[in-house]
């Protein structure tokens, strides 16, 4: 996951932590809110696994000398397109062919992936971010929040009934496609932080230890994005600290806060 | 007058098998439907096809411009679901005017309760963390909410307690007849279709019989419905 040397921007952060923690808030502010609808989908297994997916499409970017976010995002794509099209033929629970075809590619990712890139593919590394990643990271997390509160409702209700949402002349869909799309471009974005291995974790621990204390669906969206700002933040500036990798260190953070929210579950 | 919906040799098969054949009835403005059958007779899935949600064959004519709102048999509500009943209302409309009055209407809240009440009390509840009755309320509330001309209704007191039974009954009534709602409910119970039903279909498969309580659910129908085959009906999940 080469990045530009910061250098050639003009405009810049000058120091690296602050930009790691930028983007790392942002990250984690995208995807606790993405991750809420996720964990209310039944989506948390999907989800813990969608990020191994990109593996294989960072090991084709590193190949073919292409950004490695565009070569995730589009294995991310496909598998999405893989749950969406298995949501709309059956109601059968994807678990099953998730388990396996996630995990294979995980398999063929570890082949692909050249032997230097693949620690830092496997577990992030937020510290080799530049301002590019800053703009891009930016940009796609306003949109996913914009397109977030457009699709909120219809989501919801699908979630509640899809008979009850088709009824209402909800295109129930293009919603659930839409809202897919909103994941595997927080999952690819998140690869920076936390890697193939564990983005999936940081969609979702997030958003189930907002789940335990919220009684209503704004708290319980805005909770999510904190608790995944804030798994972003600590985490970056104890490994900072320490001279640790910060991707497990965030989603530590994480399940540290997830075990708080334990004891005040409502 | 023209009925408010027309259904013509209706079937509905899934994978090479009917779940519906040849349905025919009519219901017209004010009349109070009970569809009735053992389970897996297909009757949601009637609803689901009239509503156009599932794939099927046969005429089903909706009157022009009517809005028909639909409260299925089961909705995914778990206990821990982050979603208040306020909010659940605000999908359908903003105004708490016209929130608080049909919570009233509904009986959730009677006049004797101030705002404090309804907001504390009602507004700001968990969905999941309401009684069965508390819940079938807040959806009849909801499907009421845009003022619909036809109400569909699966059945409308599954989980709820004899009492509470009652309650759910005598409020669709009321909506029945102070403002002419038609209503189209699924029931399994026979005592409900002759207290509360103007008509009546009798469906395993296919139609067994139609018309008004009291002339058709004579003995031999519902042996025909009920006694036939044990094979026929003993499968306990709804399609």
């Amino acid at each position: 996951m080469a990045a530009k040397p910061a250098s050639t921007n003009t405009t810049m952060i000058t120091n690296p932590l602050i930009l790691q923690i930028i983007v790392g808030v942002l990250i984690g502010l995208g995807a606790g809110y993405v991750g809420s609808f996720m964990i209310l989908r039944r989506m948390s297994l999907v989800g813990d696994a969608l990020s191994h997916v990109a593996l294989p499409g960072i090991a084709v970017a590193l190949l073919f000398e292409f950004n490695p976010f565009f070569g995730a995002f589009a294995a991310l794509f496909l598998a999405i397109l893989g749950i969406w099209v298995l949501e709309k033929k059956t109601e059968l629970p994807s678990e099953t062919l998730v388990g396996i075809f996630f995990t294979l590619s995980l398999a063929f990712g570890l082949l692909l992936t050249p032997e230097p890139e693949l620690l830092e593919a496997l577990f992030g590394d937020i510290t080799k971010i530049a301002m590019f990643d800053l703009y891009i990271t930016l940009i796609l997390v306003i949109a996913i929040f914009i397109t977030m509160v457009k699709i909120s409702n219809s989501l919801m209700m699908g979630i509640i009934s899809k008979d009850l949402t088709r009824s209402m002349g909800i295109k129930l869909d293009r919603t659930n496609f839409i809202f897919l799309i909103m994941v595997s471009i927080i999952v690819a974005l998140g690869l920076k932080v936390a890697g193939t291995l564990l983005m999936g974790s940081l969609v979702i621990i997030p958003a189930a230890a907002a789940k335990n204390i919220s009684v209503n669906l704004s708290k319980y969206t805005v909770l999510g994005s904190i608790f995944g700002a804030l798994s972003a933040l600590v985490g970056i500036l104890v490994a900072n600290q320490y001279g640790l990798q910060p991707g497990p260190i965030v989603v530590l953070t994480g399940g540290c806060i997830f075990l708080v929210s334990l004891l005040f579950k409502k | 007058m023209e009925p408010l919906l027309r259904v013509e040799n209706l079937s509905v098969k899934f994978n090479e098998h009917h779940v519906l054949k040849d349905v025919n009835f009519s219901v017209n403005k004010a009349d109070v439907l009970a569809i009735v059958g053992p389970n897996g007779a297909g009757k949601s899935v009637l609803f689901r096809a009239i509503l156009g949600l599932v794939p099927h064959y046969g005429q089903v004519q909706w009157a022009k411009n009517i809005k028909v709102n639909y409260v299925p048999q089961k909705l995914n509500i778990d206990r821990d679901i982050p979603l208040s009943v306020a909010e659940f209302l605000k999908f359908k409309t903003k105004n708490y005017e016209e929130t608080a009055k049909i919570l009233r209407a509904v009986g959730l809240t009677d006049s004797s309760h101030d705002d404090f009440h309804i907001k504390e009390h009602v507004l700001k509840q968990r969905l999941g963390w309401l009684s069965g009755g508390q819940l079938q309320r807040v959806l009849i509330a909801w499907a009421m909410i845009d003022n619909p001309d036809v109400l569909l209704f699966d059945e409308p007191t599954s989980g709820i307690d004899i009492g509470g039974e009652e309650t759910i009954y005598n409020l669709l009534r009321k909506l029945n007849k102070e403002h002419s709602m038609t209503i189209i409910m699924i029931s399994h119970e026979l005592n409900i279709v002759y207290k509360y039903a103007n008509s009546v279909l009798c469906l395993n498969k296919e139609m067994i019989c139609y018309g008004s309580p009291n002339d058709v659910l004579d003995p031999q129908a519902l042996a025909k419905l009920y006694g036939g085959e044990a094979g026929f009906y003993k499968h306990d999940h709804d399609h």
